[in-house]
């Protein structure tokens, strides 16, 4: 069994049970059909009164019954374990932070949460139970036929070996092959689904016709391809089925012409021909499992490096990376975090000493010995080229990356690494995520307990409320991927919203947020800024420049490192 | 088609044969060994040694090219699928909107046809013949036991099978739902990552994607149950029709060998048809998957090729416009009411607005990708009549007007094919050229013709699709340029440079430029606002600014912020 899983299923209570009892089933389901060949060849040979004819019907009965019970546990155990995977897999996930994630793609990583532990089905409810039985039937029907015929038990126990030897020396020898297969495989495949995203630019240039040739082409070479692979995947396949059925006739015809020279009686002879087949049907069936099932390990795998990788970063960078290693499973009562303080304590000053940020894998530091100081309710924009680093410093300060050195320090002490910093935060992002919810409950992200009319009050300052009136549901309209959809501006503004709602936080963080939007959108969001940041300490990376206007001081970042600070630029370049 | 009807009859036959060999070894071996214990002549029995043996060894060389024939007649058939469905969606249609995760989703629902061949169709025939096979041979030892196998293996093939299939379609219609919330929850948590932890809403948001993973588990058990009652239910169908089987046999006296060989068979017929109550539950997902791409193919073209087309005219084009209305939904408000719009030959026209105001439209509609519910859009060229739009072919009409279009896409592919596509013909001079005027030499320089881009690949930024996308626009070099938003996504610094080359690089052409940012226009001969689908004001810079509306306003207020 997948060592990370089994791992997993012992510590899970639920899990073990359940799959303990599913296993049980399995193989006890798979003894009584010894039991069931044993009164049915007694029966057909007369040996049995048909009599036994209904203790044959009570057997097949139970084996109905512990069918039941072993689909009913499989269901459980395969739920459980991929609703324990799910959680701690997205619970690592955030604990990885908003900015480590962004280096994962979030595309993979959404499907492997979702869809994609669903590949542990057929491993769970299907391969495992089929090892079990092949662990304990063969060798029960091989302990039975000693007893019935030992000519015919030692032909079952020469060739049963064969089954998996076989099996391994194919799948060895084509290994090799059919990753490299797969691999071009899984290329091929991709080639269809990027061709109908990328429709409607073949389509602007006349080139979606030539393209459905170039389709035809690339699928005929995608089954050439699958059809290599699968000549020789199939052969482990031909190997089990043949080395069953000789078996089957190599005791078949001893066991006939010894019955006709009087060696061996009817009964003993149709109860081997009975149980024979039942030796290598379980070696079969995993077999056949087989492949399926790997694809489960394969998930299993991703997921388990998902969770257990990467501690090697974390240990440079734990600290308030993310939300510390609670491992609060199910974490559903209310967390603190729910009510923002509704009384603002007075804004901070904000001091960086020497900080220097480096982002795992990349050798340039994204920030390099800063040291800052914001003083409370000070309005600071942030200017510099894309990639100068002052996202980095936002999400310094955000706690989304921690320091390789230096320290922040907020009203001179550390902030420490639960959320009570964060609760003094409201932050907008470049590209706000509407989640899959209303707009009003959108709004009160940051503080759930708000009332409505304090989501419409926020929604007014952040000139939301235009717009979210004219959605067909007004407030509560769903939004997200298969909700309302939004303009950027719009987006922009709900998050502006976000942070009018949380009227506790006493620091604004705002990642350009005026990029992507006309004229008019964007005199709205200044005004709107402006409000917002009145009597707050307020970092804003900015590129545009009423923005810029609004600060009363600007800091230009180039490369990681400060390299202009002053107020007296603006007055420079008016 | 008719050579894949062949390939999948050839794969049918094979996987009954080898079932067929299955039961004639268990059929053969039963005779054998009841028919021994009499006590016959050796030569009595030689037949059915070289039975056993027989269908020992053709009973796996037949699964095998079971397998094989049927994997390739599904390949063919998903490759069949796919193609169809891509012509379908050729022509520019409703589904357009859909986002990326639809069209996974579509692609995915390809793979149904495979699902369907291999672990329906084939499988099926398989056990039918099987089935038929056994009540035959059943029929000829005694007919009464054929009889209560005939109901025996009824109840396992038909009757469960069709009862998983009822169940499990009213089941489905929750479960999808259910995956689609869970899918949403996941994504939520995710992508808004940096939102969650900003507003400390993690840990609501992870117990509500717990709460939906436990609707979803509820109902998955639930589907468990369904299929290991019918899997218990299968059990019992073949034990007990192998018990009703002896029963009748020994009532009949049937004699030893019948009996044995009608047991056996009885309990081996089974084996295929078993299966067939877990494949009812498989095939309940394909059939909605088979359905939902019959949909897409049955969804009518956005709009309609003529008749008997028209030739673009020749020379110089002038694009006139006059009173267009264009609807995307009946009973919603027009997105273009009544616009008009003359191009002529190597004049520059930019359409600005607030989003929403029908830019976007517009250009679909010179594209003919929206039918217009009235007005006209008319080619004309330096002599004879103009040629309405709508007379052309669709490909014709883009052939003419192309360019930017919103949201560009970068194809898994090296730079040069994804330059290249908007210009097959062009010589590495004229790729050159394409790219020293989008200005994206450096970055070409840097990375190289050949670099790899895509999802696989390295990965491209807001600017340099922009720009690969103004490449690719000047590279095609269409008679009426058509440029949609080419500074959307990008930052104000990458917006001006890139808006500036743009302005350079268009000069003399005939261009219709779509933009909501107003710095540089001074430069266009035309500017037409656009405001809720008609156009409330038209003219030069120079003359909208002196008058109050909207690019008065739009321009003060562009201009405030940004101190020019």
């Amino acid at each position: 069994m997948h060592k990370d899983l089994l791992r997993l299923a012992r510590s899970e209570r639920a899990v073990r049970r359940h799959l303990a009892l599913c296993l049980a089933a399995a193989v006890l389901a798979g003894l009584l059909v010894l039991v069931q060949a044993e009164l049915l060849a007694g029966v057909l040979s007369g040996r049995f009164a048909a009599a036994a004819l209904l203790p044959l019907a009570l057997v097949v009965g139970a084996r109905g019954v512990l069918g039941l019970v072993q689909g009913v546990a499989a269901g459980h155990t395969t739920t459980a374990v991929k609703s324990v995977l799910r959680h701690r897999l997205l619970s690592r996930l955030r604990e990885l932070g908003p900015a480590r994630l962004a280096s994962h793609r979030s595309g993979e990583l959404v499907t492997l949460a979702g869809r994609g532990l669903d590949a542990l089905d057929p491993y769970l409810n299907g391969y495992l139970p089929s090892v079990a039985v092949a662990a304990v039937v063969p060798v029960a029907v091989l302990v039975r036929l000693v007893t019935a015929d030992l000519a015919s038990a030692v032909i079952v126990l020469v060739t049963l070996p064969l089954i998996p030897i076989f099996g391994a020396l194919v799948g060895m020898h084509t290994k090799a092959v059919t990753e490299r297969q797969w691999r071009a495989l899984s290329r091929l495949g991709g080639h269809f689904l990027d061709v109908v995203r990328g429709l409607p630019t073949l389509r602007a240039f006349g080139r979606a016709r030539y393209q459905a040739e170039v389709i035809g082409r690339v699928a005929d070479e995608h089954r050439a391809a699958t059809m290599r692979t699968l000549r020789v995947a199939f052969l482990s396949s031909l190997v089990l089925e043949l080395a069953a059925s000789l078996s089957l006739a190599l005791v078949a015809v001893p066991i006939g012409l010894r019955l006709l020279g009087g060696t061996l009686d009817l009964p003993a002879a149709l109860l081997v021909l009975l149980l024979a087949p039942e030796a290598y049907l379980p070696l079969r069936t995993m077999g056949n499992r087989f492949h399926a099932a790997m694809e489960g390990v394969a998930a299993a795998d991703q997921a388990f490096a998902v969770l257990d990788g990467e501690s090697g970063d974390d240990a440079r960078g734990a600290a308030h990376g993310g939300h510390g290693t609670d491992g609060r499973a199910g974490a559903s009562g209310p967390d603190g975090t729910g009510t923002a303080p509704r009384a603002r304590r007075g804004a901070p000053e904000i001091r960086l000493e020497n900080v220097t940020v480096r982002y795992p894998g990349r050798p340039e530091a994204a920030l390099e010995d800063v040291s800052l100081v914001i003083g409370p309710g000070e309005r600071v924009a942030l200017v510099g080229e894309s990639g100068a680093g002052k996202s980095t410093l936002l999400h310094l300060l955000l706690g989304f990356v921690t320091p390789e050195s230096g320290r922040v320090l907020v009203d001179g002490a550390e902030p420490t690494a639960d959320d009570a910093w964060r609760r003094r935060l409201a932050f907008v992002p470049q590209r706000p995520h509407l989640f899959a919810a209303s707009v009003a409950d959108n709004i009160r992200l940051g503080s759930p307990a708000a009332t409505i009319e304090e989501v419409w009050a926020a929604a007014r300052a952040a000139h939301a409320d235009g717009f979210t009136a004219e959605l067909p549901e007004g407030y509560d309209t769903v939004l997200g991927e298969r909700g309302a959809n939004l303009s950027a501006g719009q987006r922009q503004r709900v998050a502006l919203a976000r942070a009018f709602c949380r009227p506790g936080a006493d620091v604004l963080l705002l990642d350009e947020p005026t990029a992507r939007l006309d004229g008019r959108s964007e005199a709205a969001i200044v005004a709107a800024t402006r409000d917002l940041s009145a009597g707050r300490t307020a970092v804003i990376v900015a590129h545009r420049p009423a923005m810029i206007d609004l600060a009363d001081r600007v800091i230009r970042i180039a490369d990681g490192r400060v390299v202009s600070d002053s107020a007296s630029m603006i007055e420079e370049s008016r | 088609m008719k050579r894949m009807g062949g390939r999948l009859a050839l794969a049918a036959a094979a996987g009954a044969a080898a079932e067929l060999a299955g039961l004639g070894l268990i059929g053969s071996a039963a005779w054998l060994i009841a028919r021994a214990a009499e006590q016959p002549p050796l030569a009595a029995l030689s037949v059915a040694i070289v039975g056993v043996r027989a269908f020992a060894t053709s009973k796996g060389v037949f699964r095998y090219g079971e397998r094989l024939a049927g994997h390739d007649v599904a390949l063919r058939a998903q490759a069949t699928t796919r193609e169809r469905l891509y012509r379908a969606l050729i022509p520019a249609g409703p589904r357009d909107q859909g986002g990326a995760d639809l069209l996974s989703r579509m692609v995915d629902d390809t793979d149904a046809v495979q699902d369907l061949l291999v672990r329906g169709l084939l499988p099926a025939l398989a056990a039918l013949v099987t089935g038929v096979a056994a009540v035959t041979v059943g029929f000829f030892l005694l007919p009464a036991a054929a009889l209560v196998l005939l109901a025996g293996l009824l109840a396992a093939g038909i009757v469960l099978p069709a009862g998983v299939t009822a169940v499990t379609r009213r089941r489905a219609a929750r479960l999808a739902p259910a995956r689609a919330e869970l899918a949403a929850r996941v994504a939520d948590l995710l992508h808004g990552a940096a939102d969650l932890a900003a507003y400390g809403a993690g840990d609501r948001a992870l117990a509500a994607s717990a709460e939906a993973d436990a609707r979803l588990a509820a109902l998955e058990r639930g589907q468990a149950r369904v299929n290991a009652a019918a899997a218990c239910l299968g059990v019992l169908a073949q034990g007990l029709t192998v018990v009703g089987v002896v029963l009748v046999a020994q009532a009949a006296d049937a004699g030893s060998v019948a009996t044995a060989v009608l047991a056996l068979t009885s309990l081996v017929s089974f084996e295929p048809v078993l299966p067939m109550a877990a494949a009812a539950e498989r095939m309940a997902g394909v059939s909605a998957a088979l359905r939902r791409l019959r949909e897409v193919r049955a969804a009518p073209p956005a709009v309609a090729e003529p008749g008997r087309p028209a030739a673009v005219p020749a020379g110089p084009l002038t694009v006139e416009v006059e009173d267009l209305v264009v609807r995307h939904a009946p009973g919603r408000s027009p997105a273009l009411n009544g616009v008009g719009l003359t191009l002529t030959p190597g004049r520059r026209v930019a359409i600005v607005g607030p989003s929403g105001a029908g830019k976007s439209t517009l250009l679909s509609a010179l594209m003919r990708l929206v039918e217009p519910e009235s007005g006209t859009l008319r080619l004309r060229g330096e002599d004879g009549p103009a040629v309405d739009l709508r007379e052309l072919p669709s490909d014709e009409a883009r052939r003419v007007m192309t360019g930017l279009t919103q949201d560009p896409y970068v194809f898994q592919a090296p730079l040069r094919d994804n330059l290249r596509l908007a210009g097959p013909e062009a010589g590495e001079e004229e790729l050159a050229e394409a790219v020293r005027r989008a200005r994206l030499d450096g970055w070409v320089e840097r990375v190289g013709w050949d670099a790899a881009l895509g999802e696989d690949g390295r990965t491209v930024s807001g600017g340099q699709l922009q720009r690969l996308a103004l490449a690719r626009a000047l590279l095609n070099d269409p008679p009426v340029l058509l440029l949609d938003e080419p500074a959307e996504a990008l930052d104000e610094e990458t917006a001006d440079a890139l808006m500036a080359d743009l302005l350079d690089a268009t000069r003399g052409r005939t261009t219709l430029l779509v933009t909501h940012r107003l710095r540089g226009l001074e430069e266009v001969d035309e500017i037409v606002v656009l405001e809720n689908g008609s156009v409330v004001q038209r003219g030069a810079h120079d003359e909208l600014v002196g008058v109050p509306g909207y690019y008065r306003d739009l321009w003060r207020a562009e201009a405030m912020v940004s101190r020019r």
